[in-house]
């Protein structure tokens, strides 16, 4: 419950009972393409359009999810989503698919973990007895919606970013068994003034290193309370900008490991990927694919995501209006109870 | 960045723009400009031969050679853009592919393909010249302005 300003701590703490992960062909010949529950070898996915691509990655998502949890969607109260597409379209299309009753949120990048924040909250009040939590989002409707036709030869500098091909999904519960989510932090909205739409992990390391500060002053932890920090997707260029913040205020980060998604899921010789990765599948799939993976298995005991989101449209940046972003942190244990699967 | 738009910032902001242009990564300018120069003018090169061979081979004259070499250029541009060759090769080139016909020849058909699942009319043909347009309009202005200067100069009536 409300720990310090903005930060929920669950003295009873909900269960990640699954997760699923659903990724494009670039994402799974990535370093962690194994660690995804389904690899699609078209970007496309048979579908006539990119958003249905989208669409289609985070059904299978949220579907895989709820198999793997031994349910059926009747089971499930409520589903948590959004993307980054115009009025959030995936996620309420899918949520069409799953007839699931649905809250769609934004938060652009950082929806992944407000949704499982907001679906940690809700299962620990009663208020419902399984959430699903799920976010996707697809490189070419992406290109298409903030940049340019994805076959558009202009050249990207090298801090832009490259979004993911991907959805992940989890369900929460307060029964059960999985990694656990011990507590989260809500970000404020963070404007440094930065307006270039190619430069996002710049814009958005202030946000997470806001959420970063807040979350250990409200929680009285510091760095080393984690094995893992792991931030949504500054990439190579926000990651150091961060770093360097967070040493600015004097924040012991060397005594854990900060590491970032975007930079985790492309390999940065063999991908021209630019800075690295973002959007809403980039920590939705490393949170729910391989870090998860990696609690299971007890590689990792307490991690914090912090999924950083810029909170821009293209119009905005047109009336030359800088970038507002925002970074939502979730704080996942391992169960205490050490499991054997996959 | 210039003084008059860090003077719109607060204090913080501006100190921060600071922080982060000391890790943002330099773009490789000379480099770059290799990179245009090359594939700039292999592409004209590539135009030329086509001139040439219409001119021995195609019974042009030079005055109207250009004519089937442009639009051969621009299929061509049209089909690397179509089998997704076109926007790596920008990735690479830069300006070196942009600048050319095939440059705007592919900004028109990558939007025409990105916008064909809105259908033929509202899709294709409204978004068709989403990149282009600005570049017409704004020749189409010049292009006014000049011919009124010269009208004005050359004192003909």
């Amino acid at each position: 419950m409300l720990k310090g300003h903005q930060s929920w701590i669950f003295r009873q703490k909900p269960v990640i009972v699954s997760t699923a992960a659903v990724v494009g062909p670039f994402e799974g010949r990535g370093p962690l393409g194994k660690d995804f529950d389904i690899v699609h070898g078209d970007s496309r996915l048979g579908q006539d359009s990119w958003e249905k691509a989208e669409r289609t990655l985070l059904e299978e998502a949220t579907s895989i999810a709820i198999e793997r949890a031994g349910l059926t969607q009747e089971q499930v109260q409520f589903y948590i989503g959004g993307d980054l597409m115009n009025q959030i379209t995936s996620s309420s299309y899918a949520a069409r698919t799953l007839t699931i009753p649905y809250l769609g949120v934004f938060g652009a990048c950082s929806t992944s973990m407000e949704s499982l924040a907001l679906s940690s909250y809700l299962v620990s009040t009663g208020g419902a007895k399984y959430v699903l939590a799920g976010t996707c989002s697809h490189n070419s409707t992406a290109e298409k919606q903030f940049r340019y036709p994805t076959e558009y030869g202009s050249q990207k500098p090298p801090s832009a970013q490259y979004t993911v091909t991907g959805a992940g999904a989890a369900v929460v519960s307060m029964e059960g068994s999985g990694p656990v989510v011990a507590s989260a932090t809500i970000g404020r909205v963070v404007d440094m003034g930065i307006k270039d739409p190619f430069n996002m992990g710049a814009a958005m390391a202030p946000a997470a290193v806001d959420t970063i500060t807040a979350h250990f002053r409200d929680l009285q932890v510091g760095p080393d309370h984690y094995d893992l920090i792991v931030t949504g997707d500054l990439a190579k260029v926000g990651h150091a900008i961060a770093s360097d913040l967070l040493d600015k205020h004097n924040v012991p980060m060397h005594k854990t490991r900060f590491k970032d998604c975007g930079m985790m899921i492309y390999d940065y010789e063999n991908q021209m990927v630019q800075a690295g990765g973002s959007g809403c599948g980039c920590s939705a799939a490393v949170t729910y694919g391989h870090l998860i993976r990696k609690l299971r298995k007890g590689e990792l005991r307490r991690i914090l995501v912090v999924a950083t989101g810029s909170l821009h449209s293209p119009i905005s940046l047109q009336q030359s209006e800088s970038i507002p972003c925002i970074a939502h942190a979730v704080a996942i244990e391992a169960s205490p109870e050490p499991e054997k699967e996959d | 960045m210039p003084n008059s738009k860090l003077k719109k910032l607060t204090p913080v902001q501006q100190e921060y723009q600071l922080v982060a242009l000391r890790r943002m990564p330099k773009r490789k300018v000379a480099l770059n400009c290799l990179r245009a120069f090359l594939v700039g003018g292999l592409i004209c090169v590539i135009g030329q031969g086509i001139q040439q061979a219409m001119i021995k081979w195609g019974g042009f004259e030079k005055a109207n050679a250009g004519d089937p070499t442009v639009a051969i250029l621009i299929i061509l541009s049209v089909l690397l853009t179509s089998i997704g060759v076109y926007d790596k090769i920008g990735q690479w080139a830069g300006a070196g592919s942009a600048v050319p016909v095939t440059g705007f020849a592919n900004s028109m058909a990558s939007a025409a393909i990105e916008h064909r699942s809105e259908g033929l009319v509202l899709g294709v043909g409204a978004n068709m010249f989403k990149l282009a347009g600005s570049v017409i309009v704004f020749g189409t202005v010049a292009a006014f302005v000049v011919g009124i200067i010269r009208l004005i100069c050359s004192g003909e009536g």
